[in-house]
């Protein structure tokens, strides 16, 4: 059976949020849950770009390029290449691109607009195969050592909370806000096949 | 990558063309001389020696098939059971590879849905660690950050609380990501397999976060996962107050290992990634925490150099699922066309269908029920005159928008690299149909 039923949808949108609203204007004190105590939360970690939520520790370049060799060259290559896992480092200059023959190269390095982030990323789920055994002091030092392969802070650097929150990134500024839904062009009136048809199977 | 994901599909394919349960299955009327006699010429016998066509598929088990089921008894009723499908029902979420299995995605076959619920077990999957073993009596959901209250519930003490049941769509904004610059992948499961429908049962988020009161400087919430990626993104504190849902059932149980269990973030219409599976902690904030899938990933590379970020919301999209790529049609005469359209931002109100490449549309029929954020399933009757057609459909949702065509698409995002922006490909699709009655995937604006 068909039915085109706009009104059966303005209908059901109507009980859904009527049903979600009755919920909401009807819930008696339901005394669930517990207070959750610092030392339950003390596992979790989420830092903000302005270093808010970073752990206590430091690591140097150099202690950064020992674990990296141990740790993370497997996947992501002797010179921070890539390899299973993603390129690190390099790619400045290639965003701006409009082939679309040529992909843009995105790094750390090269796209990612905060530091505090590279900590966030290492330290939850690095290295692939062990997620979050690494110590916050082997994390800062594996971010000083990425950051200095890239060139963003110096080959010396010893990061720790505040210094990692003070690092500015290459393409810091690289980001815009959704302005969807786009105004699009008018359809072209003669369309036609485009690109390399996809050969069908034999 | 895409090459990775061509080999993977392509292997798909030629299991499927040599079983007669798969709709590719080149033994139609026109297909099955040519399979004849290719099968002759490679010296091969016409039984096939695939796994697909010999081994009883995923979720059935191979029962003898009587010449007459009427005249024997069948498989008795067990005392207790799950349940298993026919033997003869081939489809299967496909992985198309990735570097590794942990951290990959599977696809929906969307060629073999009727109607417009996923079933369960073939929901589309993107996992970062692969899928967590989780016992629910040992499952926390904590709450911390900038609340009057930090606290943590037990599965047990959400499933006390006042649910709500919605039958919603999850779409990775990864879908089609091949698909910018030229055709390439083959099938509909290949272009359009991140997609899937089920019904969700759980709380809303809003419940909670009022019993631990948000303070006024909040503005963001953090969803973490409890998997080996420890999956995290930041949500609008206004979307989490106004829909987001605490999610501990799909489609009438639990919901399954691979999409949550046992409790997953719902956030309607919102790109995929951000429906936070494992769900194990949420944290309040002034500000976005600037995660990994908020800004090196999901985030919309445009030609200028520019990056659109928290480009949450998926657009109006469509797509004719039958006929649909790699199939062949049995010659001229009469098929339904059918397929599903969907909006993440409200509901599908008009579905048109081309078959002529779009100089000519026609209104095709909406399968009721038309839900918000949903796939909605439509149909079209038609006669096939044998003759070479491009087959496309347009939609429409209640806001409003209509679904662009690939070419208006990219007037605006441009063409960064072969893969586009990446994110958010919700252009009218083309299949291109034969006069030997071969689907391929095309453009065509």
């Amino acid at each position: 059976m068909f039915t085109t039923t706009r009104r059966a949808s303005v209908i059901a949108s109507v009980l859904l949020s009527s049903a979600a609203l009755s919920v909401d204007a009807a819930l008696p004190a339901f005394r669930l849950g517990t207070v959750a105590q610092p030392s339950e939360l003390a596992a979790f970690f989420s830092p903000l770009p302005d270093g808010r939520g970073l752990p206590a520790g430091s690591g140097s370049v150099a202690q950064g390029k020992a674990i990296y060799q141990q740790q993370c060259v497997a996947c992501h290559g002797q010179n921070l290449e890539g390899g299973i896992g993603d390129r690190l480092i390099g790619g400045r200059g290639s965003l701006v691109n409009s082939d679309p023959a040529k992909a843009p190269v995105k790094t750390v390095e090269s796209y990612w607009p905060y530091a505090t982030t590279l900590f966030d990323y290492v330290k939850r789920t690095m290295p692939f195969t062990a997620p979050d055994s690494l110590t916050n002091d082997q994390v800062y030092a594996v971010a000083a050592y990425i950051l200095s392969e890239a060139k963003i802070v110096p080959h010396d650097e010893v990061l720790d909370a505040s210094k990692l929150a003070k690092v500015k990134m290459p393409n810091r500024d690289g980001f815009i806000p959704d302005r969807r839904p786009e105004k699009f062009p008018p359809a072209s009136k003669t369309p036609q096949l485009r690109g390399a048809v996809a050969a069908s199977g034999k | 990558m895409t090459e990775e994901l061509l080999v993977a599909e392509a292997r798909m394919l030629s299991e499927s063309r040599e079983d007669p349960r798969s709709p590719y299955f080149r033994g139609g009327t026109l297909g099955r001389r040519r399979f004849m006699l290719s099968s002759i010429a490679a010296g091969a016998t016409v039984a096939a020696s695939s796994r697909r066509a010999t081994a009883a598929p995923p979720g059935s088990v191979q029962r003898e098939v009587p010449t007459d089921p009427s005249k024997v008894l069948g498989a008795p009723l067990e005392d207790e059971s799950y349940g298993l499908r026919s033997q003869f029902e081939t489809e299967v979420r496909t992985r198309f590879k990735t570097s590794t299995p942990h951290s990959s995605w599977t696809f929906t076959p969307l060629e073999h849905g009727c109607g417009i619920i996923t079933p369960s077990g073939l929901h589309f999957e993107r996992s970062h660690a692969g899928t967590p073993t989780i016992d629910p009596r040992k499952h926390l959901l904590y709450v911390n950050g900038m609340v009057n209250q930090t606290k943590k519930y037990s599965i047990r003490e959400l499933r006390r609380l006042p649910s709500i049941s919605r039958i919603m769509l999850i779409e990775c904004s990864g879908n089609g990501l091949t698909e910018w610059s030229k055709p390439t992948l083959k099938t509909v499961q290949g272009t359009h397999g991140l997609t899937s429908t089920s019904e969700w049962t759980g709380v809303p988020l809003s419940t909670i976060l009022n019993d631990v009161g948000v303070r006024s400087a909040a503005k963001w919430v953090l969803a973490e996962g409890n998997d080996g990626a420890a999956m995290t993104r930041s949500i609008p504190i206004a979307k989490a107050m106004k829909d987001c849902m605490l999610a501990y059932g799909q489609n009438g149980e639990a919901i399954r290992p691979e999409q949550g269990y046992p409790l997953r973030l719902m956030v309607p219409g919102y790109e995929g990634n951000m429906h936070i599976k494992w769900l194990r902690r949420l944290e309040l904030s002034d500000a976005p925490f600037m995660t990994r899938e908020e800004t090196s990933k999901y985030t919309d590379l445009l030609t200028s150099g520019k990056a659109v970020q928290f480009s949450f919301e998926m657009e109006a999209k469509s797509v004719i699922t039958s006929p649909s790529g790699e199939m062949l049609l049995d010659g001229p005469g009469f098929y339904e066309i059918t397929g599903i359209a969907w909006s993440g931002r409200g509901a599908i109100k008009q579905v048109d269908v081309t078959v002529d490449g779009g100089r000519n549309w026609k209104v095709a029929l909406l399968q009721s029920p038309v839900l918000p954020i949903c796939h909605t399933r439509f149909r079209l009757p038609w006669q096939w005159d044998g003759k070479e057609a491009i087959l496309q459909s347009r939609c429409v949702d209640d806001t409003g928008y209509v679904q662009p065509t690939l070419g208006q698409l990219v007037a605006v995002r441009g063409l960064n690299g072969p893969l586009g922006s990446i994110y958010h490909l919700n252009a009218i699709q083309s299949w291109r149909l034969a006069s030997d009655g071969r689907v391929s995937n095309v453009h065509y604006y």
